[in-house]
C-alpha cells in the first residue's frame, strides 16, 4: 500500500540509521576535551531524556482525548530519540561508562546503559522520575523541564563536540514544540475552570521543589546549567504572569539526581523498564 | 457524562504536502479552539513528514453545495466539450501544440 | 434555489445505481437507513477496536527490551490512536459524534474486536500481534479501501498505508528473537501457540452463521466473505511461519492440492461467542482502562472548552 512513499524513507517514523543512532558519524573526541567528562555530560542529558520519555509513554492510551494521546506520544518519541543519541555518544566517548555484559552479548551500548545500570548510576534530575499524576502534573513537569532543556540545548549547538552540537540542534526544534505545548496547556488550565486551576496549582506546588536541580551548577565539560538560571527564570515568570499564577514559595529539595541520589520512584521505574532486558542479557531484539 | 455534551468542535484539516502543491483535505479532528486545532493537526496528520503547511477550519463554517442540486450545479458543464483541448483536431506533424 | 423533492423510489434507485457502478456514496447523499446504520455500526466497531487495541501492546511499552523497540512500539500504538481517530471521523460524517460513540462503547452497546480481550504475556506477543493480528487485520482492511462509503474508504487507505509498518515490525521482531537464545525461541513459539486461533477468529463466524454479511456485501460495505478472507490469511501465513521456523498449532493444517489452498482445523466458535459476550480473559480490564482514561480526562476537556469560550468572548 505504500508505493507512493517507497522512494522516501523520511516518511517513516524513523529515518535511515535507526539501528545505530550514530551510524556514519565521526565520534572522535575533539582535542582538549576530556572523554570521561564528555561522557558524563551526555549521560546526564541522555538520562533526563530517557526517564522523561518513560514517564510520558506511560500516558499512552490514558490521555484526555485521542489527539492529546498522540501529542504526548510524539513528545515521548522525540525524547527517546535524544536519549538514544546521547547514550550512544557517551558510550563512544568513554566506553568505560558502559556496564559489562556476558561475553558475546549482542546488546548495543545504548541499551547496556539504559537497561543494565542501577538507579544510583543514573544521572537524571529527579523532576523526570517522580511518578505521574493527573494531566496538570504532566503539563507542569513538561513545562519546567522543557524551559530549562531548551535553554541548554540552544547553547550546546555551539559545543566543541560536533556530535553533541548536532544532537542539540535537532533537539532544539523538538523541545521548542514541547515547551509551546506545555505553555499553552499551562495557560489553558490556569484560566479554564476552577477545578483545572486548582489541579494546576497543586501540580506546580508539588513539582516546584525539583525545578532548581535543572539549573544546578555542573563543573567540567559542557555548558554549565547554572549559567542559564536567569534566562530560565524569565521564561517561567512570563508563563506564570500570563496565566495569572503565583510563583510557588517552596524551597528546593536538597541533594541531586546528578550525583545518583534519587527518589524511590526511579528504582521502581527502572524495575519495570529493565525487567525484560535483564532477563535476557544475551538476547537479541 | 455532562462534560461531553460540550464536546470539542470538529475541524477539517488541509495539508500542503510540499511547496508548490495545494493544501489537500486529509481528515478531521476535535479541538477546543483554532490554535489547538493546528497543533492537533500537526500531531495527528503530519507524523510521517506529510506536510509543510496546515490549514484548519471548523467543520460548521463550511458551506457546501447540496447533493439535491447536483444536476443544476454540475450537469450543464458536462456538454461543453469545446472547453477541453482534446476537442480540437490538429495534425500530428504540427509542433508545439 | 428550489428543487422538487425526489420521490423515495427515485432516491433509492439512484443509490442502487451508484453502488452498482462501484461509485462511492458520499456523506450528504441520500442513503437507506439500514445502510447508514450498518455503516455506523461497522465503522464504530472498527474505531473502538483500534482504541481498545492500544492496551494489550501498550502494556509492554514500558518494558520494551531495547530503546529501538521501545520507539517502534510506542509509534505503533500511537498509530492505533490515530486510526481510531480517522474512523471516528468517518462516523461523524454521518452525524454521529465521537462522544456518542465513546458512550456506546463504554456502556457496552457497541463492540470491539474479540482479539483484544486476550492477554499479552511476554514481549514475543508484541511480535506475534504485529505478524498475526495485524496480518489478519490487513486481510480484512485492504478490501475496505474500496468500500462503497467514501469517507470510510479514504480512512482505510490512510490506515492501510500506516499499517504496513505494523506487520513488518512484528515479523522482524520475531525473526530477530528466533536468531537469539533458546529461551527467546521458546517464547516466540509459545506466543504463536496462543495467538493463532484467536487470529483466525478475527474474521468472524463462518459465512453460514454471519447473518449481516450478505447485505453488507450487496451494498459494497464489505467486499469479501469471512471464510474467503480467513482462507486467504491461512494461505499467506503458512510460508511466513516456515520462514520464521515456528509451528502453527493446528494438526489439521496441510496443503490441499485439489483446492489449491490449505485445509485447516475449525476454530472454537464457542470460545469466540463467549469472548464477544464479554466473558473473555480481559474484557472487564479493557473496558475499565478505557473508562478510567475517559473519566479522568473529563475535567481537562471541560477546562479547554471553558478557556476557548472565555477567549472567544474577549
Amino acid at each position: 500500500m505504500n508505493d507512493e512513499y517507497a522512494g522516501d524513507s523520511s516518511q517513516w517514523a524513523f529515518g535511515t540509521g535507526f539501528e545505530d543512532p550514530l551510524a556514519g558519524v565521526d565520534t572522535t573526541v575533539p582535542p582538549g576535551v576530556d572523554p570521561a567528562e564528555l561522557a558524563a555530560y551526555c549521560l546526564m542529558l541522555g538520562d533526563d531524556a530517557l526517564v522523561m520519555a518513560q514517564r510520558l509513554s506511560e500516558w499512552c492510551s490514558r490521555a484526555p482525548d485521542l489527539e492529546e494521546d498522540i501529542a504526548l506520544a510524539n513528545m515521548a518519541l522525540d525524547l527517546l530519540g535524544q536519549a538514544r543519541l546521547l547514550l550512544s555518544r557517551a558510550a563512544a566517548a568513554d566506553p568505560g561508562v558502559v556496564p559489562a555484559l556476558p561475553e558475546g552479548s549482542p546488546v548495543p551500548a545504548e541499551d547496556a546503559l539504559a537497561f543494565f545500570r542501577d538507579a544510583e548510576r543514573f544521572r537524571n534530575v529527579r523532576l523526570a522520575e517522580v511518578e505521574n499524576g493527573d494531566f496538570a502534573h504532566v503539563v507542569v513537569r513538561l513545562l519546567l523541564f522543557s524551559v530549562a532543556r531548551l535553554a541548554l540545548l540552544e547553547r550546546l549547538r555551539a559545543s566543541p563536540d560536533q556530535v553533541l552540537a548536532a544532537v542539540a540542534a535537532k533537539g532544539v526544534k523538538e523541545i521548542t514544540y514541547h515547551r509551546d505545548w506545555a505553555g499553552r496547556w499551562f495557560l489553558t488550565l490556569a484560566q479554564g475552570t476552577e477545578e483545572s486551576r486548582r489541579r494546576l496549582e497543586a501540580a506546580l506546588d508539588a513539582l516546584w521543589p525539583y525545578q532548581a536541580e535543572l539549573v544546578a551548577p555542573h563543573t567540567g565539560f559542557g555548558v554549565d546549567p547554572a549559567t542559564l538560571r536567569d534566562e530560565v527564570d524569565v521564561v517561567l515568570d512570563q508563563v506564570l504572569a500570563v496565566s495569572g499564577v503565583e510563583r510557588p514559595d517552596r524551597p528546593p529539595l536538597s541533594g541531586t539526581g546528578r550525583d545518583g541520589a534519587h527518589t524511590a520512584a526511579l528504582a521502581s521505574l527502572l524495575a519495570e523498564m529493565q525487567v525484560v532486558a535483564r532477563a535476557h542479557p544475551s538476547g537479541r531484539w | 457524562m455532562s462534560a461531553d455534551r460540550r464536546e470539542w468542535p470538529l475541524y477539517e484539516v488541509f495539508v500542503r504536502g510540499k511547496r508548490g502543491l495545494n493544501h489537500v483535505h486529509v481528515g478531521s479532528l476535535h479541538a477546543a479552539d483554532d490554535a489547538m486545532a493546528v497543533r492537533h493537526a500537526r500531531d495527528v496528520y503530519t507524523r510521517r513528514n506529510e506536510g509543510v503547511s496546515i490549514w484548519v477550519v471548523r467543520a460548521d463554517a463550511i458551506t457546501a453545495s447540496s447533493p439535491d442540486e447536483k444536476d443544476p450545479m454540475f450537469a450543464p458543464s458536462g456538454d461543453k466539450v469545446y472547453r477541453h483541448p482534446t476537442f480540437y483536431d490538429i495534425p500530428d506533424n504540427v509542433p508545439h501544440m | 434555489m428550489t428543487t422538487t423533492p425526489a420521490e423515495p423510489e427515485a432516491l433509492e434507485a439512484a443509490f442502487e445505481a451508484t453502488i452498482a457502478r462501484h461509485d462511492r456514496i458520499e456523506p450528504r447523499d441520500w442513503m437507506p437507513d439500514a445502510y447508514r446504520r450498518t455503516l455506523v455500526r461497522q465503522m464504530a466497531q472498527h474505531a473502538h477496536s483500534e482504541i481498545i487495541g492500544m492496551q494489550p501492546e501498550g502494556a509492554w511499552i514500558g518494558r520494551a527490551p531495547s530503546l529501538r523497540r521501545k520507539a517502534i512500539l510506542l509509534a505503533k500504538v500511537q498509530d492505533e490512536a490515530g486510526h481510531g481517530l480517522y474512523l471516528y471521523s468517518a462516523c461523524e460524517t454521518l452525524g454521529v459524534s465521537r462522544a456518542e460513540l465513546t458512550e456506546l462503547l463504554l456502556t457496552g452497546r457497541q463492540k470491539y474486536s474479540s482479539i483484544f480481550n486476550y492477554p499479552t504475556l511476554s514481549y514475543a506477543d508484541v511480535g506475534t500481534i504485529g505478524w498475526l493480528v495485524d496480518g489478519a487485520a490487513i486481510c480484512n482492511q485492504v478490501p475496505l479501501c474500496r468500500t462503497s462509503y467514501g469517507p470510510y474508504g479514504r480512512a482505510m487507505i490512510r490506515i492501510c498505508k500506516e499499517e504496513s509498518f505494523h506487520q513488518r515490525q512484528g515479523y522482524e521482531l520475531l525473526m530477530t528473537m528466533m536468531r537469539g537464545t533458546d529461551a527467546q525461541r521458546a517464547m516466540v513459539q509459545e506466543s504463536v501457540n496462543r495467538f493463532w486461533w484467536p487470529a483466525l477468529m478475527m474474521f468472524g463466524p463462518p459465512d453460514a452463521d454471519s447473518p449481516n454479511s450478505a447485505r453488507s456485501m450487496a451494498w459494497g460495505i464489505k467486499r469479501n466473505s469471512n471464510d474467503e478472507l480467513r482462507q486467504k490469511f491461512v494461505d499467506m501465513t503458512v510460508p511466513q511461519a516456515e520462514a520464521l521456523g515456528v509451528t502453527l498449532p493446528d494438526p489439521d493444517l496441510r496443503w490441499n492440492e485439489e483446492r489449491g489452498h490449505h485445509d485447516f482445523g475449525e476454530p472454537d466458535w464457542e470460545e469466540l461467542a463467549a469472548v464477544i459476550r464479554g466473558d473473555g480473559p480481559c474484557n472487564a480490564q479493557r473496558m475499565a482502562h478505557r473508562r478510567a482514561a475517559h473519566e479522568d480526562g473529563a475535567w481537562v476537556r471541560e477546562a479547554a472548552s471553558a478557556f476557548a469560550a472565555k477567549a472567544g468572548a474577549r
